[in-house]
């Protein structure tokens, strides 16, 4: 268990399901939604595992929509 | 620890640039334009510079940036920003001006423009996309496309004797006098995002300091063009662009 707890807020209207976020995660956090789809027809991002994020915002950088928001806190 | 736990301002890492608007962009999913209109956004906020600053739109994908950066726009005519940038930084020169530019754009039909302008050293930064490809009219081969690579209209790849290697318009570009900083970048990880926005700083600053044209090229991918996912696209990128296209500085000064 690591030091610190991320978590990672996917603005799914925006998300196109490019999988660029999923490729870019060192823990295999992200995966695309295998079934549901946003208004556009695309398989948005979701948290696969939330409790391996470890907040490094990997995802939120090669996010070409920006539709990443990340939040990282310290445990306690 | 919950979800509500982490999720409140005092915790936030990252998130959409504030300059960059809820429209929803019209690129294909993947594209590296997305990624580079954020790293813009991030430094004109950084430097504080979204009242001073004025942005040349090109023709090519990115014509609708000025739908997604709340900032001062301008289009240009196909090719001509670097013309447009000279007046309008000679005009005004107290603002920050700068073009974004495809390789359709700066390296085909603007080549003339593009290094008269950085040959008269004006004080201007140019962003240079550049995807060896003509992604908006549907893949056709541009200047920059690599030798053998498949296009639309090179269906058998490019053939060099007939239709001339890859146009390095950046090495070009840096042998000019007026030219400061010629620089080439990528954004396919979070590491390269990073570098292209300390380039990207770089080059704003060198515009409002007068010290001659800055070019930042980014290699970056058209997946769309190229026919493959996004991911594939990088890995494309990595494997074939870069040995033609190598990162780093060619010039800083």
């Amino acid at each position: 268990m690591g030091k610190v707890k991320g978590y990672v807020v996917v603005n799914t209207d925006r998300c196109k399901g490019c999988n660029l976020c999923v490729v870019s995660c060192p823990t295999d956090t992200l995966d695309l939604q295998p079934r549901e789809v946003n208004d556009r027809g695309y398989h948005y991002a979701y948290m696969k595992s939330p409790d391996d994020c470890i907040g490094c915002a990997n995802c939120g950088f090669v996010c070409p929509e920006g539709c990443i928001t990340v939040y990282r806190k310290k445990r306690v | 620890m919950n979800p509500s736990d982490i999720v409140s301002p005092e915790n936030l890492v990252y998130r959409k640039p504030e300059l960059m608007n809820d429209n929803h962009m019209h690129y294909c999913p993947g594209c590296s334009h997305g990624v580079v209109h954020k790293v813009i956004a991030e430094v004109i906020k950084e430097l504080g510079l979204q009242e001073k600053c004025i942005g040349v739109a090109p023709v090519g994908c990115a014509v609708f940036a000025y739908k997604y950066l709340d900032i001062d726009w301008q289009e240009a005519a196909h090719g001509r920003a670097p013309a447009l940038a000279t007046a309008i930084k000679r005009l005004l020169p107290d603002r920050m001006v700068f073009t974004y530019q495809g390789d359709g754009d700066l390296a085909a039909i603007g080549t003339a423009e593009t290094i008269h302008a950085a040959n008269r050293g004006e004080n201007i930064a140019i962003i240079f996309i550049n995807n060896a490809i003509y992604g908006m009219t549907g893949g056709q081969m541009a200047p920059t496309t690599l030798s053998k690579m498949v296009t639309s209209t090179s269906p058998d790849g490019r053939d060099v004797q007939t239709m001339g290697g890859p146009l390095k318009i950046l090495d070009m570009l840096a042998l000019l006098d007026g030219v400061c900083l010629a620089t080439r970048v990528s954004v396919h990880t979070a590491a390269a995002v990073k570098k292209t926005r300390r380039m990207v700083k770089l080059a704003f600053e060198n515009a409002m300091a007068g010290k001659g044209t800055s070019i930042v090229e980014v290699v970056s991918t058209c997946n769309a063009g190229w026919k493959m996912t996004p991911a594939a696209a990088n890995d494309w990128m990595v494997e074939n662009m870069f040995p033609v296209y190598p990162i780093g500085d060619l010039k800083n000064i």
